[in-house]
């Protein structure tokens, strides 16, 4: 199943003979998930899983609903109606479960700007509950891997676009996720940012079998491999391979399936809750 | 889509989690609070002020009649001091929340409320965390005070710290309940004016409450309705080593009150998020 490499391989046998696989369970499941700010509709009825050691994009313009959606799979805001489990533990019944196998990049920065690279990932680690010397050690090999060991003691502040989101990665993996949800991680980067960026986290998916849910309004950041969720104002329009959803929507490429799916869509973006 | 094995690892948490948890949001509060040192510095800029010159300044005004806790004749500048500590983490409350609003806008409170650990468990650290800091500014006052010949007797140093801690955490729940209610950084302003300018003058800081009740009975029951009022006599007694019961009673309840409505506040749930969209997006 899960195929470490040599940054999280230093994980302890304590930890995972914890681990008893006794059921079967998405990466993540989110099941008629509806939400709205005051009268303004924001989810309408979503539902759609994560595969294990997938790479699923969540794909749809600004203001289809992405960033409501992450904060409600992280618990920032309170689950309304609908269900959402990650690896089968109900984020809302068993929200501790739930985090602690998932790591977040959000879309705006989180990061301390005056506090130093391994300072943010020490931060982290206690939120964690992780001690410091294996923080410390974890901190280090997740350095190596993103090439920053050497600014290790560096403030953020002095860090590129580029670097400060493979520090957020590198933070969000420290606690060793299952499942890594990205809100559109690459705006604002260029284009060799975007693409280390991009490279980097399907690494973590094919390596490491991690799961992730990749939040973007950018086509070229899927390719046909991918799983795909297109949300438009609030509502799944099509979900699968991605592949398979362009064969559907008798399209050529996802662009021109995501024209076509959201072509009929006139529905207006604020609804009675 | 395919499935995964469900992974079922430990539930809950040890308490050494627990302690690093703690440890680590205090760390990092410090960390922050030393790499501002312009904060430092106001924070102590702010009381002096009060001290070398207002109560210098009123000193022949306001005579102080022997009250308790003090057992003799005290200048002006003594009686302020518990006060004038008060003000710092009365302050230093409302900056901790100013800087959770801060946070909130800029994005980094949600990597405090994506851990894993219980909310009311991260924001009761995230309170410990201010009033460690307020403790650090009130003690260097002290130690600025003493050498402006204001000196408690010197068991009084430590007696206060159970007094400080308790009233730190009472300002500081109170901040940070006034911080889930703003929505963004520039209402604050108007906050500071009405909370804690009202808060400072309305209580016994500057002047016994004996004598407002010469002036103005309703100002009298004002002050004594004043939770700030207690937490400056909590201070002024635990600082010469007496209890002041009555203060001791309500300001352990403003605290367990203000952090009820805090932790309720922030609850995903109810309170903070379900107003407001995630940076203003959807």
């Amino acid at each position: 199943m899960i195929a470490h490499d040599a940054a999280i391989a230093a994980e302890p046998a304590s930890d995972i003979t914890t681990r008893q696989d006794h059921a079967v369970a998405p990466a993540l499941s989110i099941e008629t998930v509806s939400h709205a700010y005051g009268s303004r509709r924001a989810l309408s009825e979503v539902s759609f899983t994560v595969a294990p050691a997938s790479f699923t994009a969540l794909l749809g313009l600004n203001g289809a609903g992405k960033s409501t959606l992450f904060s409600l799979i992280t618990r920032l805001f309170g689950i309304q109606s609908g269900r959402i489990r990650i690896i089968g533990h109900d984020i809302g019944a068993t929200p501790g479960e739930a985090l602690r196998l998932m790591g977040v990049v959000f879309q705006p920065r989180t990061l301390d700007l005056d506090l130093s690279l391994m300072q943010n990932l020490l931060y982290h680690a206690a939120l964690h509950g992780i001690a410091r010397r294996e923080a410390t050690a974890r901190g280090r090999a997740l350095l190596e891997r993103i090439g920053l060991a050497d600014r290790a003691l560096s403030k953020v502040r002095d860090l590129s676009g580029g670097q400060m989101r493979r520090l957020e990665i590198a933070r969000a993996l420290l606690h060793r996720p299952r499942l890594l949800l990205l809100d559109e991680p690459t705006v604002g980067l260029d284009v060799k940012a975007r693409a280390d960026i991009i490279s980097h986290v399907r690494q973590l998916v094919t390596e490491q079998g991690i799961s992730v849910l990749w939040a973007t309004h950018l086509f070229d950041e899927i390719t046909s491999s991918d799983d795909v969720v297109v949300l438009h104002q609030g509502c799944v329009l099509a979900g699968g391979q991605v592949a398979r959803v362009i064969a559907e929507a008798g399209a050529q490429d996802i662009n021109s399936a995501f024209m076509r799916l959201t072509a009929g869509t006139t529905k207006p973006r604020s609804s009675e809750a | 889509m395919s499935s995964t094995t469900i992974d079922s690892r430990r539930r809950g948490f040890s308490l050494s989690e627990y302690a690093t948890c703690l440890t680590g949001i205090v760390w990092r509060e410090g960390l922050r609070f030393l790499h501002q040192r312009e904060r430092f510095v106001s924070a102590l800029v702010r009381p002096l002020v009060w001290l070398f010159i207002f109560a210098v300044g009123f000193r022949q005004v306001l005579g102080i009649y022997i009250i308790p806790p003090y057992e003799t004749y005290i200048l002006y500048e003594v009686y302020i001091a518990p006060g004038l500590m008060a003000m710092i983490q009365l302050f230093n409350g409302m900056q901790s929340s100013l800087s959770m609003v801060y946070d909130r806008e800029m994005g980094n409170m949600r990597t405090l409320l994506v851990s894993p650990l219980p909310r009311w468990y991260l924001l009761f650290c995230k309170l410990l965390a201010g009033t460690a800091v307020s403790l650090l500014q009130v003690y260097a006052f002290l130690l600025i005070a003493w050498l402006w010949d204001i000196a408690p007797p010197p068991i009084g140093y430590l007696t206060v710290l159970p007094a400080l801690v308790l009233s730190g955490l009472m300002l500081g729940s109170l901040g940070m309940l006034i911080s889930s209610g703003i929505k963004q950084l520039e209402n604050f302003a108007g906050v500071m004016n009405f909370v804690i300018f009202p808060m400072f003058f309305a209580s016994s800081a500057l002047y016994p409450l004996w004598r407002v009740q010469e002036g103005s009975p309703m100002l009298y029951y004002l002050c004594q309705a004043n939770p700030f009022t207690h937490a400056v006599e909590l201070i002024r007694f635990a600082l010469y080593g007496h209890v002041n019961w009555i203060s001791l009673a309500v300001v352990g309840s403003c605290t367990i009150a203000f952090m009820i409505g805090a932790i309720y506040a922030y609850d995903p749930s109810r309170g903070l998020a379900r107003r407001m969209p995630p940076g203003g997006e959807t």
